[in-house]
Parts: C-alpha cells; sequence; structure tokens
C-alpha cells in the first residue's frame, strides 16, 4: 500500500491542549513540518515564550528552551552566536513580542541577527484570560478594556511588519493568515522561507500569523474566523514586507543597468 | 605563571573569566564596570569567544541564558541598577539549573544612588536576588589578583553544581590597580567534556529541554528540593575565608570585601598599640562560613563589624555566631568609606583603652 500521508517527525504526537478554533496547533504543525522538511529537525532549538504556547517544547519534536516572558530573540541570540551551525526559531504571542519583549525584537532586527521568528498575531493576551494586547484592534473588547480599545488610553495598535521593515538588518518579512486552507498554504510558504533565510546565513526573519482567540474573543470559532477576515486582515494587510531573495536581484538588475546606461 | 602584571580591578576580573574559558560577554554600560566589556570587547574575539553589547542589562542576562544552555562559560558584568535587572533572568537561570558567572561592581543605592564605592547590596547577592527559592554562590575578592583569580573559583563551582555565580566587588575594586598575579593555567573551553544537559545538536540522543517550569502537581516541590541538596553541599564543602591574629585576640573585627583591607589596616594599627585584635573576613558570602565565625567567635569579649552598609552583613555575623560574644556595628552607607583611623577609635572604645 501507498503511504499518502503521515504525521510529520516534527510533531512530538501528544495531544494539543489548546482551546477549539484555536490557531496555535495549525502554526506548530507548520513550524513541525518545515523543520521536518528542511532537514534541519535535529539540530534546531524552539525557543518557548510565556503564553498559551508555553507548552510548544511538549509538542516540536526538536531541542526547546523556556525563558522569560518577551526575551526570546535575546535568549535565541545567546545560542546562535554560541553554536552558530544550531538552526533557532523563536515562537512568540503579540503580548510577548510586541509588548514586554519590544525592545529585544527590535534590536534583534537591527543587528539582522541570523534567527527565525514566529509571532502569533491574534491581538489579545491568551493564557491570562483575555487582556488587551499592544495589537488589540481600535475597539475591540478585552477584560482590561471591556468597553473597546480606546486611541484615547491606550493609542494605536502595533504593526510589526511594517515596523521592522524599516531597518536594514530586517531580511525576510512577511505577514500571512489562518483563516482558510490557502492562507495556511502561503503561511507554511512564508515559515519554510524564513527558515531558508537562516539556513543560508542571510539573517533576521519573522513571519507575523494573524490567528483566532475564539475562547478571549468571547466567539464560536467560525465568528473569530469571520473576525480575522473582516477585521484583522484589513488593519494587518498580509504580504511580503522584507524579502532579501529580491532584493538582491533588484539590486543586481539595477547594476546591471547602470552598467548598461555607463 | 607566577609573572606579575599591573592591572585594573575590572580588567583583570574579564581578563581571569577568558583565562578561566569564558567565551561568551553580554553586557550593558554601567558605571564603574564599564572597563570589563571594553576590555572583552577586543580581547573576546582573539580567544575565539563572541562579546555583545545588548540593548538592555535585562537582554544581557537572557542572552547568557541563551548561550549557557548551549554549555559555554558565560559572563555578564554590571553594577548594582543593572544587577537589579538582571534578577529575572539570573532567577531562571537558577530554575533551570545553567551555570551563569557575574559579577557586580556594586556602587552606592539606593535608586540612581551614586557611582562611589558601597557594600548595599549585600542582601541581595546573598539572599538569592531575585523570585524563588535559590542561592547564588557569591565570592567577595580585596584585591585585584582576586578579582583575577576568582572567575575561576566560581565557574569551577557554577558547572560542579549546577548554579549562578558571583563575584560582589565594588568601585574600589573595579577602578584600582594592583599588581596581578594569576594561580592557574588559562583553561581551554574545547577540552570541557560534553554535558547531558546542553540543547543545540539533537542528532542521535534523545530531544532535551531546557525549563524552570513544571506544573505537574508536587513536581516543581521535589525539584526545589533537589536543587537545595545541591545548596547543602555548597554550604557544607565550598565556603572559604581568611583570617588574622584570631587564636590570641579579645576583639574579632570582621568585613569584607574592599572594606576588609581596610579594617586589616585598623587592626594592625591596633595590634602595633599592643591591643590583642584579630580579622576575619569570609572569602566567599554564599556560603558564608559559618563554622569559622563559631570557632573565632569563642573566647572572644567582642565582635566588631564594619561594613559600607547599614546592617547587611553584619546579620550573616549574628547568625554564624549565634550570640557567643556582643557584637558591635560600624557601617557608611552609600559611598562613605571608613578610614582606618576611624575603625581604631572604635576598637580603641569597644576595648576601653
Amino acid at each position: 500500500m501507498k503511504v499518502v500521508f503521515e504525521e510529520t517527525k516534527g510533531l512530538t504526537g501528544v495531544p494539543m491542549r489548546y482551546c477549539p478554533g484555536c490557531g496555535h496547533g495549525i502554526a506548530h504543525r507548520l513550524v513541525a513540518e518545515v523543520i521536518e522538511e528542511l532537514g534541519v529537525r535535529e539540530r534546531s532549538v524552539g525557543v518557548v515564550p510565556v503564553g498559551c504556547s508555553v507548552f510548544l517544547d511538549e509538542y516540536i519534536n526538536c531541542d526547546g528552551i523556556q525563558g522569560p516572558h518577551g526575551r526570546g530573540p535575546a535568549i535565541a541570540t545567546g545560542i546562535k552566536r554560541s553554536k552558530p551551525n544550531v538552526i533557532v526559531f523563536s515562537y512568540q504571542g503579540d503580548g510577548d513580542l510586541a509588548s514586554i519583549g519590544m525592545a529585544e525584537t527590535i534590536h534583534a532586527a537591527a543587528r539582522s541577527e541570523n534567527i527565525t521568528i514566529i509571532f502569533i498575531n491574534n491581538a489579545i493576551y491568551g493564557m491570562t484570560g483575555g487582556q488587551m494586547a499592544p495589537t488589540t484592534l481600535v475597539g475591540m473588547r478585552s477584560t482590561t478594556c471591556p468597553a473597546g480599545r480606546s486611541i484615547e488610553v491606550n493609542g494605536y495598535p502595533f504593526k510589526m511588519c511594517e515596523l521592522l521593515a524599516t531597518l536594514p538588518g530586517a531580511s525576510y518579512l512577511a505577514r500571512t493568515s489562518l483563516d482558510k486552507a490557502a492562507n495556511v498554504i502561503k503561511t507554511k510558504k512564508a515559515i519554510e522561507k524564513a527558515f531558508k533565510t537562516q539556513i543560508q546565513g542571510k539573517g533576521f526573519s519573522m513571519v507575523e500569523i494573524l490567528s483566532p482567540c475564539p475562547t478571549d474573543w468571547g466567539m464560536t470559532p467560525r465568528a473569530a474566523i469571520d473576525r480575522l477576515k473582516d477585521e484583522m486582515i484589513p488593519y494587518f494587510p498580509l504580504g511580503v514586507y522584507r524579502d532579501w531573495e529580491k532584493e538582491e536581484k533588484e539590486r543586481a538588475k539595477a547594476r546591471e543597468e547602470d552598467k548598461v546606461e555607463a | 605563571m607566577a609573572e606579575r602584571t599591573l592591572m585594573k580591578g575590572n580588567e583583570a576580573l574579564a581578563e581571569g573569566a577568558i583565562r578561566a574559558g569564558c567565551r561568551f560577554f553580554a553586557g550593558y554600560p554601567i558605571t564603574p564596570q564599564n572597563e570589563v566589556p571594553e576590555y572583552m570587547s577586543w580581547r573576546m574575539p582573539q580567544e575565539g569567544g563572541f562579546f555583545i553589547q545588548a540593548e538592555s542589562e535585562v537582554a544581557a542576562i537572557n542572552m547568557l541564558f541563551g548561550s549557557a544552555a548551549t554549555g559555554a562559560r558565560v559572563m555578564t558584568s554590571s553594577s548594582s541598577p543593572g544587577i537589579s535587572l538582571k534578577q529575572e533572568g539570573i532567577s531562571y537561570c537558577a530554575g533551570a539549573d545553567l551555570p551563569i558567572f557575574y559579577a557586580n561592581v556594586v556602587r552606592g543605592g539606593p535608586g540612581l544612588g551614586n557611582i562611589a564605592p558601597a557594600q548595599g547590596d549585600y542582601f541581595q547577592a546573598t539572599r538569592g536576588g531575585g523570585h524563588g527559592d535559590y542561592r547564588v554562590f557569591v565570592m567577595a575578592p580585596n584585591s585585584v589578583t582576586e578579582m583575577a583569580n576568582f572567575p575561576k573559583r566560581c565557574y569551577d563551582v557554577a558547572f560542579k553544581y549546577r548554579v549562578p555565580s558571583m563575584i560582589l566587588a565594588d568601585g574600589i575594586l573595579g577602578q584600582m590597580m594592583e599588581p596581578v598575579e594569576f594561580d592557574f593555567d588559562p583553561v581551554d573551553p574545547d577540552t570541557f567534556p560534553e554535558f547531558d544537559w546542553t540543547i543545540g545538536d539533537a542528532a542521535g540522543r534523545e530531544r532535551r529541554v531546557v525549563k524552570s517550569y513544571d506544573l505537574r502537581p508536587g513536581r516543581l516541590e521535589e525539584w526545589n528540593f533537589e536543587r537545595q541538596k545541591r545548596f547543602d553541599t555548597i554550604e557544607a564543602e565550598e565556603s572559604a575565608w581568611d583570617s588574622e591574629g584570631i587564636d590570641d585576640c579579645e576583639l574579632l573585627v570582621t568585613s569584607y570585601g574592599s572594606c576588609s583591607r581596610i579594617s586589616k589596616s585598623a587592626v594592625k594599627l591596633a595590634r602595633d598599640n599592643g591591643l590583642a585584635v584579630g580579622l576575619l573576613r569570609p572569602i566567599t558570602l554564599y556560603p558564608f562560613p559559618k563554622r569559622a565565625f563559631k570557632e573565632a567567635a569563642k573566647g572572644v569579649k567582642n565582635i566588631l563589624v564594619v561594613e559600607m552598609s547599614l546592617g547587611q552583613y553584619i546579620e550573616d555575623v549574628q547568625l554564624s555566631v549565634e550570640g557567643a560574644a556582643p557584637i558591635h556595628f560600624h557601617g557608611r552607607p552609600a559611598g562613605g568609606i571608613p578610614t582606618a583611623e576611624e575603625i581604631y577609635e572604635i576598637i580603641k572604645k569597644i576595648m576601653g583603652k
């Protein structure tokens, strides 16, 4: 009999305990598949955040390290600079990456630290029970902005891809979404590109994944998918924000054109 | 080996760490320890190691957390406010059983305080410092030569027991210059054995996870008990102290670090004037040399504690001598430095001379 599908060795097989409709399970599997398919699983280290995905190390079948809230990029830096052959990814939520860990995120990108960040943006603090995140949309309710996020009190949500795209050190930045199958496939491609960026020594890569949190959004999984489409994607446009390969080609082309003109 | 070099305390500390096998340093500028990262920035690449000026003290300690998990000998240094910022990360290192080494070149506090030498961080250093049940192996040098040689001892203990280790210095020790003599040959980290707890190359073995959490009922308590056993062994076997004239003294003077140098001059002054005064100095602050203090306190009429803080170090002396003799106190906080003459006057007063 021909095997047409089997579960990736990138996953441990431990049943995930995430809420119904949560995006972490999909994102975990995509990362697990990519490190297995690229043949780097045994030399990969996952930096595990504080948040719902603090259990990541139980699910993804590679070495792991769990550290303080928001410090994933610094921990990843320590590993990568000590063992450059190790493939290091830091898996982080929005509170972790864009609030308490904002400095570590920006400086890792500025240094073009040769690491990969998987950034799950679900616009809410999940594990602590639904508090406002740095990416909570204006008007969106949370337990610490029960009347909805107000610009007057809380300002505007961070657009991390756009912010990091201004840094020369950011080599690959993409924003994807888990709202439908086609976008899940695009997410996997972006994750693959991010890891390839690191494997080829091209520097900092990050994939921002818009992901539903039905429990803390107070919605059914179906309605949460609708919110991704109708509210999240319009504020956080999907796409590739930096691509070193494309930029290298453009620079080469520009040099050729200069030569022709000369 | 017996070669003597004139070095500044902070530079001796950095060179001592490199010779002890340190190959990863992350730091952030703060006075009076800036010579440490400055020295590391050019010296570390010479040894094939990595130096980075981190974006903050918080990032620096977390870079150590990552690097230490690969088995590297890592170091960071800072001064009081910066060490406060690092405490969360140090607690995580303790919780994940990672050996790290750091130095606090203490300045006046609390708050921004000043950049003068002080000993106000004694409690923070010897009681763990961060959250949770743990201690840090703490050494208190009192000379530039000890600044150079103690990092090796810190790494040895940190790796033997998988605990954090530190040097508690101050602005005097960091800034002054003295002849340095290394008491060990440079260590080549490539000769270290493979550890069974490092991450980064899982081929041919079970995968590993470095973490400080365990949510399973009762398991974290077990883990803490297991760690405490290591601290119990450290307390039994790793304490160190130095003494002078304590066998026949009536008054026992005690200080640690740079302050013990001043007390030493005061004790000499007293002895030159015929007073039976001795000096006991702890070299390790955790573990505190309790037995040495208990022994020394027997038969003395009085004990004088001199520290550059307002009653921190005295508590360990009290806990160790268990009321064997009355304890007198002289403390100068936040950059106040006692003179030998000032201490000598107090000695005379206590002895009724």
